[in-house]
């Protein structure tokens, strides 16, 4: 078998977090009951009239400049004609030649080493609605909520070569998405999506093969999987003498299996040609600039900062700051309790472990900055041993109650009163004469054994430093 | 005399001397309609309930003591694409039979603001796509002055209802001489405004870009008072443009010397009536004797419009009509196999021949391989039409010319070639593609068969002032609008 190169290309579709849609006043929230966040422009009525969210086009210029584009001065919006229920003016209205923003690029690093992808174009468009299948009726219904929210889809160049770089690419861009906050990006909600263009060509051969298309893929797992998937199925196919057919994959992510769409559903001719009912986008220098001004910092900035202001590993910081979400818990907790390496090792350790595990992200989570700020303090002024705070993190990540709370509710507070400890350590030793005999010859185990008992006693709350000091003095006495 | 057969400036200031009330004036309206409707067929919806309670509220705040508006207790029509809410609102297509729409046109706004009765909803071709109003689903409207000919079209109701008093005044929509062509068939005065001069939210688009509502009066001032209350600024059209309001009604100057009128020879050159040609010459003479300084231009592009703009406006439509596609209003086929079917039999079924012919028309231009040739190109030419009209108006205050190359025509007569009945608006297209302001107003009859002609002033964009004021001194000098439809004389 020869060696083969892929070649892959992102379209990344982001549905921008304004607070009313594309071209009317209608709220763009998640989740309403269905066809009650549109109005008669939205569902396309006949002789409405669209007015341009100006917002719109503000958050799509901060994610080009993100993304080190140049932002067009002029750019307008034209009509992609086709039919389906879903789209009630069988048109979308988006941007064809003329895009917001051209010729960027994003710095995405792979198992250690950098890699540049181009981005070739970033644009603004609507959404469709929603096509619902109800199982008990057999009818298809329509849920125009989603119609006319606005997105920007942001087209890389052919430049990624194999999942790994797609997902970094993804993660990278999701970051920035986030950081300046004009995408909420939830991957299973759909407000950040994307598809894979992909083609494979034997190492050396200079053009390049054809290549399939799959549509909105939304979670990182399955971009990863489709791409093995399809690139593993077109060698294949190559190598048995076949060709690649200029086709739409559809990805069933639960099988991990794609299909080749009938071509019927592929074969479309959009008939773009410019919005007449709306003006051209004409952006003046300060406008950009202004904007360009008032960026929020970006996560490689942020990173440096965190490793100098800080004194954090380069790791921690890297990972604290690739995302906006978790950057801000740390800034938060850390301004309350001012220990950066113990915030940090919560944030990466037990808490993302718990996160991952429920599979929600740190600003959903009960556990609030000022309750892992607070737990910090308790741990550094000795209140609690931090295998004890271990256990009221698991609390305060369940119950979204604070530290202190559950500290005193279940009576956790950390034995340091020298002379209690003293008088359990005497007993223990009185108990366990074998223990000192081994431990006398030699045997260093048969402290921890001791020390084991203690804590068993005080059901951990004995302070092991002030254990450890009293057991030393009273064998060795 | 009765009080249907009086201006809209008349009757608006009767109603506010008190010398009539709305609901003498409404009953008026209503039994000329009812004497005269079953012949003319202009209306497609008639109002009259909520027509009756809105005078009852006009005439109650009028007796208070209240300004009731400018246009206070005036009874008007408006053409069937321009949506009133709760009213059918049919295009004159089967595909919206049964549509009401959930909102009012901007234009519906201001006409409520300013005090206007709807007496009911015009007659037109279907989806404003015609010459003739012919291509309605629903009727054929007749042209009051020979029930046997067209009134003309897309606005043919409109027209015809101001034509044969049976409404004070109307609001048609201009894509490429829906106004003025009717206007001139019918002997009454039509104003089509400057592309971006009045709200388009709420008229059902037909092509985005050349689209424009309009009035239709029995005077040049009726005209000009309702251009008033609909033209300005509305934020949920980006396409209007934002300028000072102006009293179009100071333009009203009977006088034009020294002003400088165009004469496009070139333009008028082929495919000109020979009696239209004379009643155009005659006006010429006309504005002479008047003062003004008449000086020839050329258009010669603008001569060459009508394939750009058919282009334009087929394109434009073939993406504006894509939504009635059966599903969430309008006209759906009641047996469909899947998605497909339900599409093609639906628009099959809701869209009549002449729509049809449009929209293939308009997806075939801007299809891949042909955009450039065809849709592209088109919009090119626009460029160099508007670029030829601005130079013209460096020289001239207005254009005069014939607004149709003839009279009306009997029913049928376009049947069998589409392309002759596109040639009936050769003389209004090039105002639309350039985006500019023209008026028809009446200009005299046809020796032969005794049918109106129309004159067109075209001038410089948002120049509404030149335009009307052109229109009032030529009407007043020569009162042409005073004449009646035959069949009111035989009435009497």
């Amino acid at each position: 078998m020869k060696d083969y190169e892929v070649i892959i290309g992102l379209e990344v579709h982001a549905e921008l977090s304004t607070n009313t849609k594309m071209y009317c006043n209608c709220s763009t929230s998640f989740g309403a009951d269905p066809n009650t966040h549109c109005c008669p422009i939205c569902t396309g009525m006949p002789g409405v009239l669209p007015v341009l969210n100006e917002k719109v086009v503000e958050y799509a210029v901060k994610a080009g400049l993100a993304t080190n584009c140049d932002i067009s001065r002029f750019s307008k919006q034209d009509r992609k004609n086709y039919f389906y229920p879903d789209l009630p003016k069988a048109y979308q209205t988006s941007q064809y030649d003329l895009p917001l923003c051209l010729g960027g690029h994003l710095d995405i690093n792979v198992n250690g080493e950098k890699k540049r992808i181009g981005i070739t174009r970033i644009h603004i468009e609507e959404d469709a609605g929603k096509l619902i299948h109800d199982a008990y009726t057999g009818d298809t219904l329509v849920d125009m909520n989603r119609c006319a929210v606005p997105l920007i889809e942001i087209v890389s160049e052919p430049d990624i070569r194999n999942a790994d770089e797609a997902v970094a690419y993804m993660q990278t861009l999701k970051s920035i998405l986030e950081y300046l906050n004009v995408c909420d990006c939830k991957m299973q909600e759909g407000s950040l999506r994307c598809d894979v263009n992909l083609s494979v060509r034997p190492v050396g051969q200079k053009e390049f093969g054809t290549r399939t298309e799959t549509k909105n893929l939304n979670s990182f797992k399955a971009i990863h999987n489709l791409i093995e998937f399809e690139t593993n199925r077109q060698i294949k196919v190559i190598e048995e003498g076949g060709k690649i057919k200029q086709e739409t994959i559809r990805w069933d992510d639960a099988k991990g299996i794609g299909y080749a769409m009938r071509a019927k559903e592929d074969a479309h001719d959009y008939r773009y040609f410019p919005e007449p009912d709306l003006a051209p986008i004409v952006l003046s220098d300060e406008y950009v600039n202004n904007i360009k001004d008032n960026l929020p910092e970006m996560p490689h900035i942020k990173k440096e900062r965190y490793m100098k202001e800080f004194s954090l590993p380069e790791y921690d910081a890297d990972i604290l700051t690739s995302s906006i979400k978790s950057a801000n818990f740390f800034e938060k907790a850390n301004d309350i309790c001012n220990n950066p390496k113990a915030v940090a090792n919560w944030i990466m350790g037990d808490f993302a472990r718990m996160l991952n595990e429920k599979e929600i992200e740190i600003d959903e989570s009960k556990v609030t900055p000022e309750n892992l700020a607070e737990l910090i303090n308790l741990i550094d002024k000795g209140t609690i041993s931090s295998k004890i705070a271990k256990q009221v993190f698991e609390d305060m990540f369940e119950s979204g109650e604070n530290a202190k709370e559950i500290v005193e509710k279940k009576g956790l507070v950390q034995m340091s009163d020298e002379g209690a400890i003293k008088e359990l350590v005497e007993k223990v030793v009185q108990a366990n004469p074998q223990s000192i005999a081994d431990y006398k010859a030699g045997k260093d185990k048969a402290i921890g054994f001791l020390v084991g008992q203690i804590m068993k006693e005080t059901k951990g709350k004995a302070n092991p430093q002030i254990v450890n000091k009293l057991l030393l003095e009273i064998i060795n006495k | 005399m009765d009080l249907y057969s009086l201006t809209l400036t008349e009757i608006a200031k009767k109603i506010k001397e008190k010398e009539v009330t709305i609901k003498e004036v409404l009953d008026s309206v209503y039994s000329r309609i009812d004497d005269k409707e079953a012949q003319v067929d202009a209306y497609l919806t008639l109002t009259r309930e909520s027509a009756y309670k809105k005078a009852q509220e006009l005439q109650d705040r009028l007796d208070n003591g209240e300004d009731i508006g400018v246009l206070g207790g005036v009874p008007i029509a408006i053409k069937d694409n321009i949506c009133i809410k709760g009213v059918k609102t049919t295009c004159a297509s089967r595909m919206l039979e049964n549509y009401e729409p959930i909102y009012n046109a901007t234009v519906i706004e201001k006409l409520e603001n300013a005090g206007a009765i709807v007496l009911g909803k015009t007659n037109m071709d279907e989806f404003a796509m015609g010459s003739s109003t012919e291509t309605s689903y629903f009727k054929k409207t007749k042209n009051p002055w020979d029930l046997t000919r067209v009134p003309g079209g897309s606005s043919g109701g409109s027209a015809a209802a101001v034509s044969a008093d049976m409404a004070y005044a109307a609001l048609g929509s201009d894509t490429g001489g829906s106004i003025r062509q009717p206007a001139s068939f019918c002997s009454v005065v039509g104003l089509k405004p400057t592309y971006g001069l009045v709200s388009r939210f709420g008229i059902v688009a037909y092509a985005s870009s050349l689209d424009q509502i309009g009035p239709f009066g029995k005077t040049v001032e009726d005209v000009a008072t309702m251009l008033n209350v609909i033209s300005g600024h509305d934020e949920k059209d980006t396409t209007s443009a934002n300028l000072e309001e102006k009293d179009y009604t100071k333009a009203l100057v009977n006088d034009i010397k020294g002003k400088v009128v165009g004469i496009p020879t070139d333009f008028i050159s082929t495919g000109l009536n020979e009696e239209v040609k004379m009643a155009y010459e005659s006006a010429i003479e006309t504005l002479k004797s008047l003062g003004a300084q008449v000086k020839e231009i050329s258009l010669k592009t603008a001569k060459n419009c009508l394939p750009t703009y058919y282009i334009i406006a087929d394109a434009e439509a073939s993406s504006n009509l894509g939504r009635y596609d059966g599903i969430r209003y309008g006209h759906r086929a009641k047996e469909f196999s899947d998605l497909d079917d339900l599409y093609k039999k639906s628009r099959t079924e809701g869209f009549g021949a002449e729509v049809k012919r449009r929209i293939m028309l308009g997806t075939y231009v801007l299809s891949a391989g042909y955009y450039d040739a065809y849709y592209k190109r088109a919009q090119q030419v626009r460029t160099l039409i508007v670029d030829e009209f601005k130079k013209a108006f460096e020289d001239v205050d207005v254009i005069m010319i014939p607004t149709a190359p003839n009279t009306s025509f009997k029913f049928g007569a376009h049947d069998a070639s589409p392309l002759e009945m596109y040639l009936e608006d050769m003389f209004t297209v090039p105002v639309n593609v350039a985006g500019l302001p023209g008026i028809s107003i009446p200009g005299g009859f046809a020796k032969s068969n005794n049918m109106p002609i129309g004159i067109q002033f075209i001038a410089n964009a948002f120049d509404e002032e030149n335009l009307l004021r052109f229109a009032y001194t030529f009407e007043q000098n020569t009162k042409y609008h005073e004449a009646k439809p035959q069949f009111i004389k035989e009435d009497k």
